[in-house]
């Protein structure tokens, strides 16, 4: 699957962690780990900023975390104006590196440091696939 | 050698549906001219623009530019890095001045943006973050700010409230600006029920998208001397860089390139943070100047609410601070801002602020670009 499936609108069609779509439509939220010194990689990334390999492999992670900071966006881009306004967020996660996406819990319950998860989900009211992830309370 | 400024020229910032780029590059420039000591565009050997290309209907800008100010066959070129372009071509002027291959440089900060319409503008700023992981979600620019702005609050207690205090300031002297797009004192009580824009920024945290174009000619130590009796010097120039996305930043909660970026300078001018008389600092959002007062030293990591509150950033407090008005009052063509801060020391260090002078020996600009991916600290002496 291509990753302009990854977004309500997406910019970049093309990159080297374009599997990174096929998994999240599978329920899976991957990272990239460095298949020589390790490092674990989240958003993914293809090359290692360490020690420069260009050779890596997929992990799975929980997608489970900490909220680090978020914002409501109530002056929205074009694309977005239909669904403003909406809850960014910015999760530390338990398995290593940070994600940012939409949060769905009530405005008044957020509080920073909260744990919460980063779920796999299909943008329904479109017609074309579209993939997110929405942060969510711990069930 | 040593690389001084003799000529500024500033032309009006707001909405100019009055006047095509050109046009806007050619005010400041002429003023620059006359105030460099009626020279002509003849004695210029090199034009560099500072501009974000992507706001433009006209393609490739210094092309367009060197044109209509009759610059021709000179060389001239762009320098980009958001909305810290017009230092960016500061700097680039201050190697080719340094290096002997320039003599007389008129660096032009310039921006058309209200071309586009507003989301229009939201869409293309927002996607100074990462647009593979970020934008993908509708960020924006207020939004980057505001996610810094709420863990501010949380790890310093940094209040609503003080973030309006930085409007009210560069509201205030903004009244004493001509030039400003906003001539207008606000209230403290006025910010905080204005529109939200990205919680918990409203529409008066924020700076106003704005055409406009500033001018500064640049030239070496010898040149200078003979132009004017009053060149002001550029003692120290940092540049620094940060990670393109929030999410591989060590912290949120400062802007690591404005440190990197001050330390530099602060170290090649010699001096330390409270010698600085005067700063103009990058304040896109009230929160973005309450972390340039921490992240540039004028005060502790965490205190710049507190520094607001005191009025520590008023002229006769501590450190006054964009006293021309700011991005905030006086309205952030992108690429011109750089330049604009620029021609305000100038005329502190002259002498020439009028209203708003203060006594001052050093002054500091500090110009951000996107979310601190770039930034350059100048610091000018007499």
């Amino acid at each position: 699957m291509p990753f302009h499936y990854f977004g309500k609108i997406n910019f970049v069609p093309y990159t080297k962690v374009t599997k990174f779509a096929d998994y999240l439509k599978d329920g899976k939220l991957m990272g990239t780990r460095c298949k020589k010194c390790g490092e674990f990689y989240f958003p993914p990334r293809a090359d290692c900023i360490k020690c420069f390999s260009d050779e890596f492999e997929w992990v799975e992670t929980t997608g489970k975390g900490r909220l680090h900071t978020y914002t409501i966006i109530y002056a929205a881009p074009t694309g977005f104006d239909d669904i403003a306004p909406y809850i960014i967020g910015v999760l530390d996660l338990d398995d290593g590196g940070r994600l940012l996406g939409w949060v769905d819990v009530p405005e008044e319950q957020i509080e920073i440091e909260m744990r919460l998860k980063a779920v796999p989900k299909i943008f329904e009211e479109i017609p074309d696939i579209k993939l997110y992830y929405s942060l969510e309370k711990i069930k | 050698m040593k690389v001084g400024i003799v000529g500024i020229g500033h032309g009006k910032f707001g909405r100019r549906s009055d006047a095509t780029v050109q046009e806007l590059a050619f005010e400041p420039f002429r003023e620059a001219l006359i105030d460099a000591g009626d020279i002509t565009q003849h004695d210029i050997d090199a034009t560099i623009i500072g501009s974000s290309p992507e706001y433009h209907k006209q393609r490739s800008l210094p092309g367009v530019v060197a044109e209509y100010l009759g610059v021709n066959p000179q060389p001239t070129w762009l320098t980009e890095a958001a909305c810290a372009s017009g230092s960016a071509a500061i700097r680039t002027a201050y190697v080719a001045i340094k290096s002997g291959m320039q003599e007389v440089v008129a660096v032009i900060g310039l921006q058309k943006m209200t071309e586009l319409t507003t989301p229009e503008i939201l869409a293309l700023m927002g996607r100074v973050g990462d647009v593979q992981w970020e934008s993908i979600f509708g960020t924006t620019f207020p939004g980057y700010y505001a996610l810094y702005a709420t863990r501010h609050m949380y790890e310093f207690r940094t209040t609503k409230e003080q973030m309006a205090m930085v409007a009210v300031k560069n509201h205030h002297y903004g009244t004493m600006n001509p030039k400003a797009m906003f001539q207008k004192e606000v209230t403290i009580e006025k910010c905080l029920a204005s529109d939200k824009v990205a919680y918990p920024l409203n529409v008066f945290d924020c700076c106003a998208n704005a055409d406009g174009a500033a001018c500064i000619i640049m030239t070496n130590e010898k040149n200078a001397k003979k132009l004017n009796d009053t060149p002001i010097w550029l003692e120290g120039l940092g540049c620094a860089s940060a990670e393109m996305s929030v999410l591989r930043r060590p912290h949120l909660v400062g802007i690591p390139s404005t440190v990197e970026a001050s330390k530099q300078a602060y170290k090649q001018a010699g001096i330390k943070p409270k010698d600085v008389d005067v700063a103009d600092v990058h304040d896109c959002f009230t929160i973005a100047e309450i972390m340039a007062y921490e992240d540039l030293g004028f005060c502790e990591k965490g205190k710049g609410g507190k520094f607001i509150e005191e009025k520590q950033s008023y002229i006769g407090g501590k450190t006054p601070v964009n006293i021309d008005g700011g991005l905030k009052a006086k309205g952030h063509p992108v690429g011109a801002t750089g330049v604009s801060m620029t021609t305000e020391i100038v005329k502190q260090l002259r002498g020439e602020a009028g209203k708003r002078q203060v006594d001052a020996e050093i002054g500091l600009t500090h110009n951000v670009g996107g979310i601190g991916q770039y930034c350059f600290v100048h610091i000018h002496g007499r």
